[in-house]
């Protein structure tokens, strides 16, 4: 039994089938949950705490099934919405406290604790000054740390980098990181930034409308296809004049980007690309094998509707 | 799990930095409902006072609490220095009056510290954290309104403490004086209850909390007028009646009223229930009054999405 298994999960709005037939299945480590605004995210994670029921299909969060065990799964669970969701008087260092007596900490451990997460996260004395004062970096620690308070065995993670600048955005995601492999903790983590699972899920669902769209380990998407990219230099038009070469030779090569991409056909094909980039004059600048990013799903599931950033 | 670059080991504890012993996981007692319930009750109570929150924010309360006393205090130092002068043999504010002639700060607190409370979490949307933890929906709800019951009852019960213990002090009869203060503080307890539910149901309603604190003393304020100034023409018309009736329009006279029918309190209203079938109403009305806003504040947490 995985950290959460959904089986046929459905779930409908009056107007709107939020979530669709949904099997998913995650495992320990960091699980990254993509898709478009309105995929159905942010109500999986809903249902996953017990707060929204499912209209049918059924869900186990780390063995408990959402519609009776909700409680005890919110008492394992850690969750981070993705809205603003802290008081603007009080301190960081005080909500925290409160929080971890809030999934039954008693108080000295509860302090303890908050105290422990806050330095993991990275709020350093300002977790004394109320936090109606925080920067967007700081308010997103800070309800990192109420997530992590009472030590979960899985954190839900809702948008963690949302109106971070990229430097914030890097410590947030190597927290996540360290998360999921040095505190041990599952992570579920959800992003419409597919570049940045992809530096630190081990495992990746996608979902579209409600749909599951893929679901593998984030190495699968990486994958090898198969293609050279090849970058040459030495006039305005070297690729165009490559990419005809190549296909006069025999072989099929496309444009991409500023690129040529090669079909590999075999061993040789890396040799023969060489030969010609040499006859033609054209300085060769780099032949690497081109991989998978999680945004190919998007284009080849033909989620129309999907805009990948 | 993870690929072979991103293993624990490989990121080395930055230099210089002594104290850092890593992620300790929590193996410690986890306490159940029962006592989550409670760390949220004290929790709110302090919260209700400015307690754990800023120092801005304890400015309103206890500035309050102190005006709540002083009355009583300087009652309590006439009865005590001039009782023989002026020939007093009781309070001359009894208890059961004693929150009439404070109403103003009363509903002043209760408007101020409702949606301090309140409107607090739906405004921030911090009741999605409760709601993500283990307590039920329910539970907030209750622990919340027991809150700022408890802390309504404390700012009107405290400076009936101290009319008591001062009366005590001037050799007031002890069992006199002792059924006249416990009467005063069921009393008490019922009047913190309509208060903070009736305040708790409008600041429910109103997100915004300047809103919300304006509803809160609108309602308190205007129904007490309203109903006293009824209360007044009934009587000097003779039609005691209606203003009976008028009486449990707001919660103040409304508890005075029960404090009249069941403990032959001082009363503090023109019109206090004469009947006991008026008694039996103003108790209903009571009962109707604290069930009904809780029933509602349950019904609106329901549509709270988390």
């Amino acid at each position: 039994m995985g950290v959460i298994d959904t089986v046929a999960l459905t779930k409908r709005y009056p107007s709107v089938t939020a979530l669709d037939q949904l099997d998913v299945s995650v495992g320990e480590g960091v699980t990254g949950l993509v898709g478009a605004n309105g995929a159905g995210k942010s109500t999986l994670i809903k249902i996953l705490l017990g707060l929204t029921p499912a209209t049918s299909g059924t869900a186990h969060v780390l063995g408990h099934d959402v519609t009776t065990a909700g409680s005890t799964i919110r008492s394992l669970v850690g969750y981070m919405p993705e809205h603003d969701c802290l008081p603007a008087d009080v301190s960081a260092s005080d909500l925290v406290v409160h929080m971890g007596q809030m999934s039954g900490l008693p108080y000295p451990s509860a302090r303890e604790r908050a105290s422990d997460v806050l330095r993991h996260v990275g709020l350093a004395e300002e977790r004394y000054r109320p936090i109606g004062g925080y920067s967007t970096g700081m308010k997103q620690r800070a309800k990192l740390a109420q997530a992590l308070v009472h030590d979960p065995r899985l954190v839900l993670l809702d948008e963690p980098t949302n109106g971070l600048d990229p430097s914030s955005r890097d410590d947030m995601l190597a927290l996540v990181r360290r998360i999921g492999t040095e505190f041990g903790i599952a992570v579920l983590v959800t992003s419409h930034l597919l570049g940045e699972l992809e530096r630190i899920s081990d495992h990746v669902v996608v979902l579209d409308s409600g749909k599951l769209l893929q679901s593998s380990a984030t190495e699968d998407f990486m994958h090898a296809t198969g293609n050279l990219l090849v970058e040459v230099q030495g006039r305005s038009d070297a690729d165009r004049v490559l990419g005809q070469a190549l296909v006069d030779a025999g072989l099929r090569a496309w444009p991409s980007g500023q690129m040529v991409e090669v079909e590999v056909v075999d061993e040789t094909t890396p040799d023969v690309v060489r030969d010609i980039v040499v006859d033609l004059g054209l300085g060769l600048v780099r032949m690497q094998e081109r991989h998978h990013r999680i945004e190919d799903v998007f284009r080849e599931g033909g989620a129309g509707s999907v805009q990948p950033v | 799990m993870s690929s072979p670059s991103e293993a624990p080991d490989a990121t080395p504890a930055p230099a210089g930095v002594i104290h850092d012993i890593g992620y300790r996981p929590y193996s410690g007692p986890r306490l159940g409902e029962r006592a989550v319930a409670w760390a949220f009750f004290v929790t709110g109570l302090r919260n209700c006072f400015g307690l754990g929150r800023s120092g801005r924010s304890k400015i309103l309360p206890m500035g309050l609490l102190a005006l709540m006393l002083l009355p009583a205090l300087i009652l309590v130092g006439v009865l005590v220095q001039a009782k023989n002068l002026l020939d007093l043999t009781e309070h001359i504010v009894p208890y059961s009056i004693y929150p009439l002639t404070t109403q103003l700060l009363i509903s002043v607190f209760v408007a101020a510290q409702a949606p301090a409370l309140i409107s607090r979490d739906l405004r921030f949307r911090t009741i999605t954290l409760y709601l993500a933890r283990p307590a039920r929906r329910t539970t907030y709800v209750l622990v919340r309104l027991a809150s700022l019951t408890a802390a309504t009852f404390l700012l009107i019960g405290a400076p009936l403490l101290l009319l008591y213990v001062g009366g005590l002090l001037a050799d007031l009869p002890l069992r006199r004086e002792t059924e006249l203060f416990l009467g005063a503080i069921v009393g008490t307890v019922l009047l913190a209850a309509c208060l903070a539910t009736l305040a708790a149901l409008v600041s429910a309603l109103t997100i915004r909390r300047g809103l919300a604190v304006a509803a809160v003393i609108v309602v308190l304020l205007v129904s007490y007028t309203v109903v006293t100034t009824v209360q007044g023409i009934s009587f000097e018309t003779g039609h005691e009646t209606v203003g009976q009736v008028a009486g449990v329009f707001s919660p103040y006279t409304l508890v005075n009223g029960v404090q009249v029918f069941l403990f032959d309190s001082p009363e503090g209203t023109p019109t206090p229930p004469d009947s006991d079938a008026m008694g039996v109403f103003y108790l209903f009305a009571t009962a109707f009054s604290i069930l009904g806003a809780v029933g509602a504040m349950l019904l609106r947490y329901r549509k709270v999405a988390g």
